[in-house]
Parts: C-alpha cells; sequence; structure tokens
C-alpha cells in the first residue's frame, strides 16, 4: 500500500494536474467508501471480481505492455501491477481508501494504461485489464477525479456532442468551405449534406472539422472519385469520438452514440464509414452500443482502412504512380486487436507503396502507440511521462528505417508524432487517405 | 506432539470425517462458486451474448497445448515448468496406487494407477516446481511485485502435500503414521483452500479464457494467443 | 393537414420537370426537393463559375449565391431556402429575402402550418434565434438547437450564459448552460440541457437537465422535478395537457416517468415515447432484454422483437394502432462491408401491432397509416430502386426517386412524387393498382 500511494520520482517528474489535485481535496475517505460501494453494486460483481480472483499473480503479462518495457522494466508499470496499485486495495478495504490513493490510483488508470488489451493476449486466463482498469476510471468519475484536459473534452460531448467544442453553425460551414477547397483539387466535387437515403453516412471525429479539416476535404475526394453515395448530418451525431468513454462517464458516452446511431437512421443510411480513428471505431462497436443495450451497432460502421481495402480491391479507385518512399506500418490497437483489420490494412499499405516495411512485433501483436485509451487527451501536463514511457514503440520504428510511419488512427498519428519527435527520429506520420489523394488516379471527369 | 500426530484417535479423525468434509467443501464449494459466478455475470447482460463455443474452445485449446501461444513461446522455461508442475499436480493425486487403495476401501471405486516409480517422479518434479516458484517470486521484480503473503500460502498449500506425501511414501523424517496422518491433513487443506483461495483458477480460468477467447475471436476477428 | 383535400386528386399524372435535362444544362445538381402536393420539385444547382442557386419545376433563380442550401416547401408551397452571399447569411422566401443578415444560420424549422419560420442563427459574434425575421435582442454566447411553439409564436434554444476560459472544468460545473424562450433565459442554469420541447398549448417549455456529472432530470419553466435519475431521455408532452413523460434511469434500469413518477416496467432501455392522437396510450421503444428490440405499448412489449433496432413507433389516427420500422440481422458478427450487404444482415421491414410483414427489404421508409387507420404503407428499397409496399405487398413499381406518398382524404388513392425515365412526376393512383 505503502509503494502504492507514493508518487513516483521519474524522468518527467512529479505531473501536476489541476483535475486531480484539487478534486481530491473534497474527498474524506467516508465519502469515498460510499461512492465506490454504490459503484461497485452496479458495475456487477460478476466480470470484475472473477477476474481479480482469478489472476495467479504469475506476472506473465508484463512484458505484453510497453509501459513496463519502455521504463526499464520498472515492475510498478506491469499490467497486474496497474491492478494491484488500484483494483486489488479497493476491493480488499471495500472502497476504503484515502483521497491521496484515489489520486494515485487515477494516475496510474488514466495516464500509464491505455486500455489496449495487449496484455489479455499474454495472459494465460486472457485477463481483461482494459475492463479492470476502466472500472477504476468509472469510480474516479464517479469521485470526480479525472485529468482536467480529458474532462474537459467529456464536458464538450456533454453539450456539443463532439469532441471539441465545435459548434452547430461551424460544422455546417466546415462542410461548406471543404466542399470550396476540394474544388481546388477536382472538378465539381460535392459535399453532400443531410442526403436522405445515401448508401454511406461518413462520420469523422471533432479535431478534424477544428484543426484539420483538410483531411475532411481528402476525404471528399476520395468519395467522389470513387462514386460513393454519400452524406455528412448537419446535425449533431456526425462525430463518432468519445472521450466520455474513457473518462468513465458511460451516461455521456452513450448520450453521443444515440446521437450518433440516431443521425445514421435518421439520414436513411446502410452503413456509417468513418475516417481513420480508433477509439471513435471502439465506442461504436464495442463500448458504447452495449451500454445502450445494442449488441452490435444498429448501422455497421466501416473503418477507414476496410473502406479503403474495398475501394482499392474493387478498383473504385485507382493508382497512378505507387508513393515511392520507404513507409512502415504502426498497426492501432483499437481496429487491429479490436476489429482484425490487420490484413487489410497491409493490403492497403501494398496496393499504395512501393516499399513496405514491417514493424516487430506486428499486427495483433503491435505495440500501442500509448496515446490511446484517452492517455493523449489528458493532455500536455503528461506529454512528457507518455513519450518517454513509449521508447519501445520508437526503437520498433527505427528499426525499420522507413521515414514514413502510416497511422491510420488520429491518436495514433498524434502519439507518434511526438515519438518521434521526443526521439529524434527524423520520421513523419500520415494517414492512408493522404497517401491515398497523392497517389490516387483523377479519372477525366475529375480533372480541373 | 508427536504422540498425538500418530495416535489412532487422529488417524482415524484424519481418514474419516477430514477426508470426507475435505472433499465436500472442494467439490460443493467450487460449484456454488460456478453458480455464483455465473449469475452474476448473466446479470451484467455484457457477457453471454459475446460468447462462442467455437472461440471459447480455439483459445483454451491454444493455451493448454505447451508452446500453443505466443507467451508461451516467450518463456521457455516458465512453459515447461509449469506445464510438468500442473500436469503432475492434477494427475499425481488422481492416478496414485496410495489414492486408489485408499478411496477403494472407502468407496469401493478405483481406476487405473501410475507406476509407483513414475508417480514418485511426479511427486519430485512439483515439489521442485513449487521451489522454482517460490524463487521466482523472490526474485524476478515484476513477480515480487505483486506477490502478497498468500501467494506464499498458496504455494505452501500446493506443495506440503506433496512433500509429506513424498516423505510419507519413503518412510523418511518422521514415523510413517505420523507423516501419512500430516499428508492427509495437509491434501484436506489443499482441496478445502479451492473455493477460498486464488486456487479457484483451476476453475475460473477455462471462463476466463473462454470469454476472452469469445470476444477476440468472434466479435473482434482477431487471435488471443 | 385539411390542406390535403384541396390538392388535385383527379389529375392521374401531371409530368413536371425533366431532371436530366437539367442535368445536362448545369455542372451540377443537387438533391431534389418535393413540395407536399407533389406539384413543385427544387433543386440547387452549380453554375459554370462555381456559384449556387435554386431551380424549382425548371424556373432557374437569376440570382447566384456562394453557398445555399437547407431548401424546404411549407404545406402552402412557399419555397424556402438559406443563401450566403458576401459574408453573410439570408433567409428566402419565394427568392424574397428576410431583411436581417446573419453571420450564421441554421435549424431552419417551420410550426405545423408552415406560416412560421425559425432558424438559430448567429449574429455580431452572439448567438440566438430569427422567428419570422425577428431577430431576439437578447444573444448568448452559444446556442444549439431550437423549438418552435406549436403555435408558431414562441422560440426556445439553448444557451450559453458565460464565457469560459478553456480548459475551465470547475466553471462549466457550476453550471452554464441554460434555456433562452423568446430570447430571455431561465433563472436556473445547469450543467447540462438538451431536448428542449413546448407544450401542446405552446405555454411551456421542457428540457432534460444534468445538475452535476452524475444527477439528471426533467425541468419545466426552470422547475425541475423533485426526483432525479442516473439519466433521462427527452421529455414528451401529452397532447392537449401539460403532462410530461420521459424516459428515466434507475438502479434497476429504463423506465417511463411520467410528471416525475416512475409508472413502467423497467427495460434495459426505453426511448423514442409517443403519444397516440387522443393522447391516451403511449408507445416507445424498448429493450426488454439485451440486444433484443421492440415496441411496447401502455407498458405491454409486442411478443416479436429484433435484433439490431426498432425505429420510432407511428400511431394510426384512431390511436388503435401501432406501427414501427424494425431491423433484423442473422449473422450480427459477420465481417460486414462497405459497399456490399452480408447475407441475411440489416434487413430492414416494418411490424404493425407486433406483426412483421412477410417480407424484409434494403431499406424501409417511416409506415404511413390511411385516414381509417386500416392500412399501412411505406416507401421501401429493393435492388436499389424504391417502391410502395401496402400491408407488406411490395407495389409494381420501381423508382428512381420516391417521396412519401400520401393518402387522399377518403384513403382511396394515393399521391404519388417519383422520378422516372429522368423525369420527376407527381401522380395519383388507386390504392388497388399500385
Ligand atoms: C485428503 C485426502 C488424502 C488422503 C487420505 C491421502 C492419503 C495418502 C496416502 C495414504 C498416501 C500414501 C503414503 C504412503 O505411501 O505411505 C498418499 C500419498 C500421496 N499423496 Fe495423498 N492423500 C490425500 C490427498 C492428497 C492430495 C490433495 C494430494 C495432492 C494434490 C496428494 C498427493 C499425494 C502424493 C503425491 C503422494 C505420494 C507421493 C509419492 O508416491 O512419492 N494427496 N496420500
Ligand atoms: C487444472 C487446472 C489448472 C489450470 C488450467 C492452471 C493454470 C495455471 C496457470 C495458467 C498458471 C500461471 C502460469 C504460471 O505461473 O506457471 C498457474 C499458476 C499457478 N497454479 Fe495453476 N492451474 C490449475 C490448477 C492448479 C491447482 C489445483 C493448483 C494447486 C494449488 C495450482 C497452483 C498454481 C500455483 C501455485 C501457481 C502460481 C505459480 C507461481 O507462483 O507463479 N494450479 N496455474
Ligand atoms: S497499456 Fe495495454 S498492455 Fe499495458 S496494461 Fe494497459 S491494456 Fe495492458
Ligand atoms: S498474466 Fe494474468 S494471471 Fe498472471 S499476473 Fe498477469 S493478469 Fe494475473
Amino acid at each position: 500500500m505503502a509503494l502504492a500511494v507514493k508518487q513516483k520520482e521519474k524522468a518527467w517528474g512529479k505531473v501536476l494536474d489541476a483535475g486531480l489535485d484539487e478534486t481530491i481535496k473534497k474527498l474524506t475517505p467516508e465519502k469515498i467508501e460510499q461512492v465506490i460501494k454504490k459503484a461497485l453494486e452496479k458495475m456487477g460483481p460478476g466480470r470484475l471480481k472473477t477476474m481479480v480472483e482469478t489472476c495467479i499473480h504469475c506476472g506473465l503479462c508484463s512484458e505484453a505492455c510497453h509501459t513496463y518495457l519502455s521504463n526499464d522494466r520498472d515492475p510498478t508499470f506491469a499490467p497486474v501491477a496497474k491492478v494491484k496499485q488500484t483494483m486489488w486495495p479497493i476491493l480488499k478495504n471495500k472502497g476504503r481508501v484515502s483521497p491521496e490513493f484515489i489520486r494515485r490510483a487515477a494516475e496510474i488508470a488514466y495516464t500509464e494504461c491505455n486500455l489496449c488489451k495487449r496484455c489479455s493476449m499474454y495472459c494465460p486466463f486472457g485477463i481483461d485489464m482494459a475492463y479492470i482498469i476502466l472500472s477504476v476510471r468509472r469510480i474516479c468519475h464517479l469521485l470526480g477525479v479525472t485529468p482536467l484536459y480529458l474532462q474537459d473534452t467529456a464536458h464538450s460531448h456533454a453539450v456539443t456532442m463532439n469532441q471539441m467544442w465545435v459548434k452547430q453553425d461551424d460544422w455546417i460551414d466546415t462542410l461548406q468551405w471543404q466542399e470550396e477547397e476540394t474544388r481546388g483539387e477536382i472538378k465539381n466535387p460535392i459535399i453532400p449534406i443531410n442526403k436522405e437515403g445515401a448508401d454511406i453516412m461518413y462520420s469523422v471525429i471533432g479535431p478534424e472539422p477544428k484543426f484539420q479539416a483538410h483531411l475532411m476535404g481528402q476525404a471528399a475526394v476520395i468519395m467522389n472519385v470513387a462514386g460513393i453515395d454519400w452524406t455528412y448530418p448537419s446535425f449533431d451525431g456526425w462525430d463518432n469520438s468519445d472521450m466520455a468513454m474513457y473518462s468513465g462517464d458511460h451516461e455521456i458516452m452513450g448520450r453521443v452514440k444515440r446521437a450518433h446511431f440516431e443521425a445514421a437512421m435518421k439520414l436513411k443510411v446502410k452503413k456509417i464509414v468513418m475516417g481513420e480513428c480508433g477509439h471513435a471505431f471502439r465506442s461504436i462497436y464495442d463500448v458504447g452500443n452495449r451500454w445502450l443495450g445494442l449488441r452490435m451497432p444498429p448501422v455497421p460502421v466501416i473503418h477507414a482502412i476496410q473502406f479503403y481495402y474495398e475501394l482499392l480491391r474493387e478498383g473504385r479507385i485507382k493508382i497512378k504512380k505507387k508513393f515511392d518512399k520507404p513507409v512502415t506500418l504502426h498497426d492501432p490497437c483499437n481496429v487491429i486487436r479490436g476489429r482484425g483489420l490487420h490484413e487489410m490494412a497491409r493490403y492497403v499499405t501494398n496496393a499504395l507503396c512501393e516499399d513496405f516495411r514491417e514493424m516487430n512485433p506486428n499486427k495483433e501483436y503491435n505495440f500501442c502507440c500509448n496515446a490511446g485509451g484517452g492517455v493523449i487527451n489528458c493532455g500536455p501536463p503528461w506529454t512528457k511521462k507518455r513519450v518517454i514511457s513509449n521508447r519501445v514503440k520508437a526503437e520498433q520504428m527505427k528499426a525499420t528505417g522507413a521515414p514514413i510511419v502510416i497511422t491510420p488512427c488520429h491518436n495514433c498519428h498524434s502519439g507518434i508524432e511526438d515519438v518521434i519527435k521526443y526521439y529524434k527520429l527524423g520520421m513523419h506520420t500520415k494517414f492512408f487517405s493522404q497517401i491515398i489523394v497523392e497517389v490516387m488516379e483523377i479519372p477525366e471527369k475529375f480533372k480541373l | 506432539m508427536l504422540e498425538f500426530l500418530m495416535s489412532p484417535a487422529v488417524y482415524s479423525f484424519v481418514r474419516g470425517p477430514l477426508v470426507w468434509i475435505a472433499f465436500l467443501v472442494f467439490i460443493v464449494g467450487s460449484a456454488y462458486r460456478i453458480y455464483v459466478m455465473i449469475s452474476t455475470v448473466k446479470k451484467e447482460k455484457l457477457v453471454l451474448p459475446y460468447m462462442s463455443l467455437r472461440y471459447s474452445i480455439r483459445s483454451i485449446l491454444h493455451w493448454v497445448i505447451p508452446f500453443g501461444s505466443v507467451n508461451w513461446r516467450r518463456h521457455p522455461v516458465i512453459t515447461i515448468v509449469t506445464f510438468l508442475f500442473h500436469i503432475c499436480l492434477v494427475f499425481t493425486p488422481i492416478f496414485l496406487l496410495s489414492h486408489n487403495i485408499l478411496w477403494h476401501e472407502s468407496w469401493g471405486i478405483s481406476w487405473w494407477t501410475l507406476p509407483e516409480s513414475l508417480a514418485d517422479i511426479m511427486t519430485l518434479i512439483v515439489i521442485f516446481s513449487c521451489v522454482f516458484f517460490f524463487f521466482r517470486r523472490i526474485i524476478a521484480s515484476e513477480v515480487r511485485f505483486v506477490t502478497y503473503p498468500s501467494d506464499f500460502l498458496i504455494l505452501a498449500i500446493a506443495f506440503l502435500p506433496f512433500l509429506t506425501g513424498f516423505l510419507a511414501y519413503h518412510q523418511w523424517l518422521l514415523p510413517h503414521e505420523a507423516m501419512v496422518n500430516l499428508h492427509i491433513l495437509f491434501g484436506a487443506i489443499m482441496l478445502i483452500a479451492v473455493p477460498f483461495s486464488r486456487i479457484i483458477h483451476m476453475i475460473f480460468g477455462w471462463f476466463t479464457r473462454a470469454y476472452t477467447g469469445s470476444e477476440f475471436g468472434m466479435v473482434r476477428h482477431v487471435r488471443d494467443y | 393537414m385539411n390542406q390535403i383535400a384541396e390538392w388535385d386528386w383527379d389529375t392521374k399524372e401531371k409530368y413536371i420537370a425533366d431532371i436530366n435535362e437539367w442535368r445536362k444544362k448545369f455542372p451540377v445538381v443537387r438533391g431534389l426537393v418535393a413540395s407536399d402536393d407533389g406539384e413543385k420539385i427544387a433543386t440547387v444547382i452549380q453554375t459554370e463559375d462555381n456559384r449556387f442557386t435554386t431551380c424549382v419545376n425548371g424556373d432557374v433563380w437569376e440570382e447566384t449565391f456562394e453557398r445555399l442550401w437547407s431548401l424546404k416547401f411549407t404545406p402552402d408551397n412557399k419555397f424556402i431556402c438559406l443563401t450566403y452571399k458576401d459574408y453573410e447569411w439570408a433567409l428566402a422566401v419565394d427568392k424574397e429575402f428576410w431583411e436581417d443578415r446573419f453571420d450564421s444560420a441554421w435549424n431552419l424549422t417551420l410550426s405545423p402550418d408552415g406560416k412560421n419560420i425559425a432558424i438559430n442563427v448567429k449574429k455580431e459574434e452572439s448567438y440566438g434565434v430569427s422567428l419570422n425575421g425577428n431577430t431576439w435582442e437578447n444573444r448568448f454566447v452559444d446556442a444549439r438547437d431550437i423549438a418552435l411553439s406549436p403555435d408558431g409564436t414562441r422560440t426556445a434554444t439553448l444557451i450559453q450564459t458565460k464565457r469560459l476560459k478553456e480548459g475551465d472544468i470547475f466553471g462549466f460545473q457550476e453550471g452554464i448552460w441554460t434555456v433562452a424562450v423568446d430570447g430571455t433565459p431561465w433563472d436556473k442554469t445547469f450543467v447540462n440541457v438538451w431536448g428542449v420541447t413546448f407544450s401542446p398549448d405552446s405555454k411551456h417549455v421542457a428540457v432534460e437537465v444534468r445538475f452535476n456529472l452524475y444527477d439528471y432530470t426533467i425541468a419545466i419553466d426552470g422547475k425541475t422535478w423533485e426526483k432525479v435519475y442516473n439519466c433521462v431521455w427527452e421529455p414528451l408532452f401529452k397532447p392537449d395537457s401539460n403532462d410530461i413523460i420521459a424516459p428515466v434511469k434507475t438502479s434497476d434500469g429504463w423506465t417511463l416517468a411520467i410528471n416525475g413518477q416512475p409508472v413502467w416496467d423497467t427495460y434495459v432501455q426505453l426511448w423514442n415515447q409517443r403519444f397516440s392522437p387522443d393522447g391516451r396510450r403511449i408507445a416507445a421503444i424498448v429493450a426488454p432484454e439485451y440486444g433484443r428490440w421492440t415496441i411496447a405499448v401502455d407498458n405491454i412489449p409486442w411478443n416479436n422483437s429484433w435484433s439490431d433496432a426498432v425505429l420510432p413507433p407511428i400511431f394510426s389516427p384512431d390511436s388503435k394502432r401501432v406501427a414501427a420500422v424494425v431491423k433484423e440481422s442473422r449473422n450480427p458478427f459477420h465481417m460486414e462491408s462497405a459497399l456490399h450487404n452480408v447475407e441475411g444482415n440489416n434487413r430492414y421491414s416494418i411490424a404493425v401491432d407486433g406483426t412483421p410483414w412477410p417480407g424484409d427489404f434494403e431499406m424501409v421508409w417511416d409506415p404511413i397509416f390511411s385516414p381509417g387507420s386500416d392500412k399501412v404503407l411505406a416507401k421501401v428499397e429493393k435492388n436499389g430502386k424504391y417502391f410502395i409496399a401496402i400491408d407488406g405487398r411490395i407495389g409494381k413499381h420501381g423508382y428512381e426517386a420516391l417521396w412519401n406518398p400520401v393518402f387522399s382524404p377518403d384513403g382511396e388513392k394515393l399521391l404519388i412524387r417519383c422520378v422516372e425515365g429522368g423525369r420527376y412526376y407527381r401522380r395519383v393512383v388507386p390504392i388497388h393498382e399500385i
């Protein structure tokens, strides 16, 4: 216990975060106990308790975790150690733990685990560490102890149904503006808004309209050239992302997912195709839908990797000249371990690029970017810790010698860019869509 | 003390009621744990709809075959030790001649038995595996960090029946009667401990494996091994 | 609604416009919008110099814009759209502009009779509402979602009362959101407000609220229900009354509450509750068990349930029957595809009083009851064409485009608005000929 509460003095020093430091001041052991007791009742003792009691403390999951490997095998970063420092004492003491304990538990749950589930593949019992850590986060949310930046994002979801405080009119403006921008790329592009009965609703994450609108322009190029009958909603529900899932605010997560599904059903589309984002896929396919009582998403969700795969395989987009710089591919946990798109990702990479070099390990066994699971959304205070805790990724990428890392996920994209910068790897991240637009053939009809 | 251990009263207690109690607690206790686990998981609603027999079996098979999973391959020493340990731990007592004689006497049932010399070797394997695990817990930092006294206790609970059985068989250290009585006592403790300690992993482990196998295989279309 | 009787129910077919012709004439023709009575068809067209204008029945508006969207016909056939030119948004009704101009304008909303128009607007860096061109004097840091009262005289929107520094989670949790009605904010503020709606008499406004991160309830005119819940969904007023129903989540699951009191059994999920026209019955989408969906009418779930989804229930005019779109997948865990359909998956149909139609379709639009409540029809999609299906029987004609059909007041005929061979037609067809 003493060890668990002690703040680790690491290269990143003690990280201050008002979302943790200020909020624990309002807690007392009695209040904590009361909240946790109620939470544990609701979580259902079944899965959580079974997993905690089955764990034989063998430590075989340790090497699965990039944070453990990157911190010179610091035992406190082993997956089981994260549970030991959080859920075990909580269960053992039936919720009677100190505010300082909660602060440390929150730091572990929010900034030291990406819920990437790699360790579940290495534990002989398949113990679902992500579920246990998410349960710790749920408790922290109920106690109001969450990293400030992540909480702010959850607030944005609650108000706007999107991740970035994008106002309703700003969203519409972005759609129209991007159509104008795309006119510089191809002839007469259309970004259809509220087209009822289209085949596909295309959805993005809040940061795209906020900071990376060009990605929406690139998506429009691909959609137009491939002749896809698609649309965006003008109304809330266009954002597929969900940081409330990661902060532990299930109710807001459910509300955001409901808005997303209802937007698709209102538009009478047959499929939702989403941009290159991993956690958003997880929130729709795996977590948010379940909270709502939906066994599977009511409208199928297709991740961009699969969408591009289908377009390329069926010749809906053709390649003019393959990308000639060497590339490597980062497998985003949430759509590889979370959906099995690794072979498709390789098909797409090989179709687009001349020189593809695998990282090792790869596919389902790939290391997480250490940005996922809401960790990057905990914001600047935690950046240093995040990049230091993913040295293995840096080593893995460096070994490929490729200057370009394809990262078909927003969190991976930004997180890996940070890792590259910190370790001075001289590489760059790219989305598939950026490469596609660069190498695709523009049919006569769309030539300017 | 030794006198007492050797006394016929103790023998008749450990050979009689204690064996009964041990098996009852083990079987009824484990069944109850399974029942409670399944019914609470059912109430959670989110587990059973994602279970798949096919992917449960796929996952379990990969993990019960030595070197059948990536992690087993990454840790050859542990894999060999743990498989030998568990095989010997489970099968030695079941197919042990002495045990078969006893339950033939008590309940009139018996089956194929191991040659005594082989049983002896298997017992030694368990004993040395326990020693291995003991030192691993102390030496390997990632294991040490998550080790509680209870982990050593569980190890001891696994260790002692084998040690005492071995000593009794060879009639070493203590008079035979005393050692047999001690052995039965520790054997009973182990059986009784199953439903109340993390030894429950011998039962729950199959279920957690099946669940993860189903989620990974059926829902997410990936391997979990 | 009574306008329907005045429509032309005698002319069998009117060929209104040649859409293919439009497509030849202009570089880009956008989505088509048909008027309720079918007499008019409108679209946005792009000109050679990348500007936009509208084309209604072939009549091209000579004025062009940088942006143009949100086309709508009022029930009395006025044509409305939002236009953007020289950095200003303007609302046009039959080519006439409201006087006021905006930095942004969206959420175009009509009163049931179509005589009143409301939009959310941004003007001089502040947000509010404009009703029939009268823009609220009071404007706010942000405004989202609009509600127009049934009588068309009042408007409400969700507003942010205070500007916050970026990342000020503590300021946010003090509550800076509320509702403004006709420009006047409620006294009370909340952490969140959602789902704003007016009462049938246009006098009251209800919303969902969240007091802090955990406690949800419903607020009416700024006063909240006494009980708080783990979560709530949008409130709905009872016809001809001020009673409110809303789904609420208790520790046992979701139930329906009337004026704060839970009255239904609990379900895994419950949402999209609707009143019958006579206000006596309530239907809602429920999940009686995890991953199964159906409709419950007065707390009695239908016997059948579906795996994927059930869409909001629709009552017959006599309030006796309920129909809904249902969706089922036989292989829910099969890898889906963006371009193709997995055999047996994503099958849409209609269920009426719990009994599904025998066939299923690629897509089904909301069911429509005949005025006598005896027939149910819907627009459906099969093999990429659109059909009308009546009581489960699919019609003879497949169309390139089709709008929801409308029953004649006597229920004998259907108004069909469709595109065939690139041409837009308005047809009146006796029911038995479908
Ligand atoms: C609770 C009821 C038990 C009874 C009555 C019992 C009784 C005995 C007896 C009488 C012997 C023979 C000693 C000799 O040869 O002189 C024996 C040997 C042995 N028992 Fe048990 N036992 C019990 C439980 C267990 C358990 C739970 C285990 C291990 C999991 C175990 C493992 C062994 C082993 C390994 C040997 C033999 C060692 C060797 O041959 O080298 N016994 N037991
Ligand atoms: C037949 C069902 C069983 C299965 C499938 C099983 C499986 C496992 C697995 C996968 C491990 C982790 C790997 C390792 O650390 O070696 C383990 C560890 C262990 N098992 Fe079992 N086990 C079973 C029965 C038992 C029983 C009956 C005991 C009796 C006490 C036992 C005692 C242990 C101990 C003490 C460890 C931990 C070793 C350490 O300290 O690291 N197991 N078991
Ligand atoms: S980051 Fe991934 S591997 Fe590490 S503990 Fe969390 S889920 Fe396991
Ligand atoms: S590998 Fe599994 S059983 Fe072993 S310590 Fe890790 S979580 Fe526990």
